[in-house]
């Protein structure tokens, strides 16, 4: 039995420092625009009712903006797609907040910190905004997360034969816990992969198991953001997406395992 | 979907460790649910705790690993011979071929939480023995069980509250249909920590004693800790008769509320109806379910009103979540073990702790044992972010 998995990648939604959406970002990392680096911004969010908007943080804004954009650029309907997230450490902000009340005298957290403090937060904030009640999964595997998620994925497109959107996203610490988890900065990326090629497919994707060094990106900063920050270990493959070149591509995965993916452009 | 069979699985929680204990307290209709005396906690309720978690030790290799939450997750691989069937698994198949998936939903945060109050006075920083990648973060249950039990190939935690070890088995089942991997690890370990304690607490979800799922004066639930695994791999042909088969999975989100199920079970509905459909069934052949019952009034009216619109009103039921707690991101490997238990051993257990079943609560609630020859078995989780998994077991004979 062939592990070699394929789906199309229908469309990207990417948010990182001085990487404001994919289009901006195709550009950079197709050498086409120079990179000028810029702490990422991540815009209020509209899709979510009042109340709820007030009690997301920033790592859930982040997780659904880019999700919305690969939505949007597809044009598809987000409230049918089953959708992977995966993040290496969800909502630092939250995490810190928590710690710091239950370490406290009254240790009374409050109930949107707790149920924000859940790693499918952003799954759960995805469903509210956008009606979909499909599966959705929330996986971690620290540094190897996004390979996780894209894996996952791809899996699901393959067996399920449906689209997947997947969201990876990570975001950075507050002290004390940034010592000792520096990630520099929130980075956040959305892929919608479809079974079969469709009209506005982006690229062939293939991916397989393999042991090869990972690919490092030519521009130092960029190069130092994929290393930093375990979403941004897409970059490699975007660039090739970016660049609508036929390439292999190696990303990093877990301990000394890669993934081994081909791309091919569609146009 | 292809079914696969459980060719090892254990159990370990507060009504104890491996599955003769399980089993004894199902057969006894007894509860693992004390009141608390968790750490320094001081609310009035009762919590699963499972017994000299703290004792057990890591190996040396392994002590970046070192948290309440990994101690749990060995003692539990010790069970039942579970490692050793792993590990014969892996020599047959190779280590690289066998996947890990594991669901928690707080990993080892309770060293975090500590920590928190060992911070240096000065500069604000954790302590410098503090281990983020082996005790804090979420992964750390899976990168600990892939390597204390000498395994290579794909690993990933998922993290989807309480529903997050049912939906392992299928993404598991996803990844071993696929070729990814020829078999996998699959299961939950979720230990006790402040922050579900405090949490839950905050939710006024917490029950002031023993849970009491699908009672009339149910008012809340009770928390416990798990380890539960099972190693799924494609069924060979020498499967005896009282073999347990994984048959089919269902998965949803409820798209409606953080922290509340949906009023008419709408997200647990259809996670139900697609295990059937997965597993080629019809609801009149669902012999019994164990309910995701944590004892909320909501959770438990939900789940009575979706059950009853898939399966009906009559298929017999209960929450085993009056025996060992409310065990969280473990509760569907955990129940998973329940399923395996009953359908070997012809045993529906019966709710203990609920006395008075809620007559709004139209299902079939058993009060007690009750013996009887299954065929296949239905059990439900259900997560916060509304978040849903319904997994369906059967007998390969």
């Amino acid at each position: 039995m062939s592990a070699v998995l394929t789906a199309w990648v229908e469309s990207v939604g990417l948010l990182g420092p001085g990487l404001p959406d994919w289009p901006a970002a195709a550009q950079v990392l197709s050498g086409a625009a120079p990179y000028e680096a810029r702490r990422t911004a991540i815009p209020p969010l509209a899709c979510l009712p009042p109340a709820e908007r007030r009690r997301t943080g920033k790592v859930v804004r982040l997780a659904l903006t880019v999700g919305l954009e690969a939505v949007a650029r597809a044009g598809a309907n987000a409230a049918a797609l089953p959708a992977v997230f995966s993040s290496s450490g969800g909502d630092g902000e939250n995490c810190h907040e928590i710690c710091q009340v239950l370490a406290s005298a009254d240790r009374q957290i409050s109930p949107t910190r707790f149920h924000n403090s859940v790693h499918n937060a952003a799954s759960g904030y995805w469903g509210i905004a956008t009606g979909a009640t499909a599966a959705s999964n929330a996986l971690c595997a620290y540094d190897a997360s996004f390979a996780a998620g894209l894996l996952e994925a791809l899996v699901q497109v393959r067996i399920d034969e449906t689209a997947v959107l997947l969201i990876a996203y990570d975001a950075d610490y507050p002290e004390p816990m940034r010592s000792v988890r520096p990630i520099p900065d929130a980075f956040g990326v959305a892929v919608l992969l479809t079974p079969v090629a469709r009209p506005g497919s982006l690229a062939r994707l293939t991916a397989d198991l393999g042991a090869a060094p990972a690919d490092v990106l030519p521009d130092p900063r960029l190069e130092t953001l994929r290393a930093q920050v375990p979403a941004a270990r897409s970059l490699p493959l975007l660039r090739r997406i970016a660049r609508t070149e036929r390439a292999a591509v190696v990303i990093d995965y877990l301990g000394r395992q890669r993934l081994q993916l081909e791309v091919s452009p569609c146009h | 979907m292809k079914p696969l069979a459980l060719t090892a699985f254990t159990a370990t929680s507060c009504l104890g460790r491996g599955v003769q204990a399980m089993r004894a307290a199902l057969e006894g209709e007894r509860t693992g649910l004390a009141p608390c005396a968790f750490e320094t906690v001081t609310l009035d309720t009762h919590v699963g705790e499972v017994r000299g978690v703290d004792d057990e030790r890591l190996p040396a290799e392994l002590q970046a690993f070192e948290c309440r939450n990994n101690r749990l997750a060995l003692s539990g691989l010790r069970q039942d011979g579970f490692d050793e069937a792993v590990r014969a698994a892996a020599r047959r198949l190779g280590p690289e071929r066998i996947g890990v998936w594991l669901g928690t939903s707080t990993s080892g945060i309770l060293e975090t939480e500590l920590a928190y109050r060992r911070l240096d006075p000065a500069s604000g920083a954790l302590p410098a023995d503090f281990r983020y990648h082996g005790a804090h973060n979420t992964f750390s249950v899976a990168a600990f069980v892939q390597r204390a039990l000498g395994l290579g190939g794909p690993a990933a935690v998922i993290s989807s509250a309480c529903s997050s070890s049912a939906k392992v088995f299928a993404s598991a089942r996803r990844a071993i249909e696929a070729g990814l991997v020829d078999a996998a690890v699959v299961g939950g370990v979720d230990s006790l920590c402040l922050t579900t304690l405090y949490g839950f607490h905050s939710l006024q979800l917490v029950a002031r004693a023993s849970c009491r799922p699908f009672d009339v004066g149910r008012d809340g639930l009770s928390i416990g800790e798990a380890a539960a695994f099972a190693l799924l791999e494609r069924p060979g042909s020498g499967l005896g008769a009282d073999a347990v088969l994984l048959l089919g999975t269902g998965e949803s989100s409820d798209a409606w509320h953080m922290s509340s199920p949906h009023p008419e079970g709408r997200g647990a509905s259809a996670a139900m109806t697609q295990a059937l459909a997965a597993a080629r069934l019809t609801p009149g052949e669902v012999d019994y379910i164990n309910f995701h019952g944590t004892g909320t009034p909501s959770n438990d009216a939900a789940e009575a009103r979706a059950v009853a619109a898939v399966l009906g009103t009559e298929v017999p039921g209960s929450s085993t979540k009056g025996a060992t707690g409310h065990t969280l991101g473990a509760a569907g490997g955990l129940e998973a073990v329940v399923c395996a238990l009953a359908l070997r051993h012809g045993l529906m257990p019966g709710g203990v702790n609920t006395r008075v079943i809620d007559p709004e609560l139209r299902v079939n609630y058993l009060l007690e044992n009750r013996p009887a020859r299954l065929r296949h078995v239905m059990s439900n989780s259900f997560g916060f972010g509304g978040s849903n998994c319904s997994l369906i077991f059967g007998r390969a004979g």
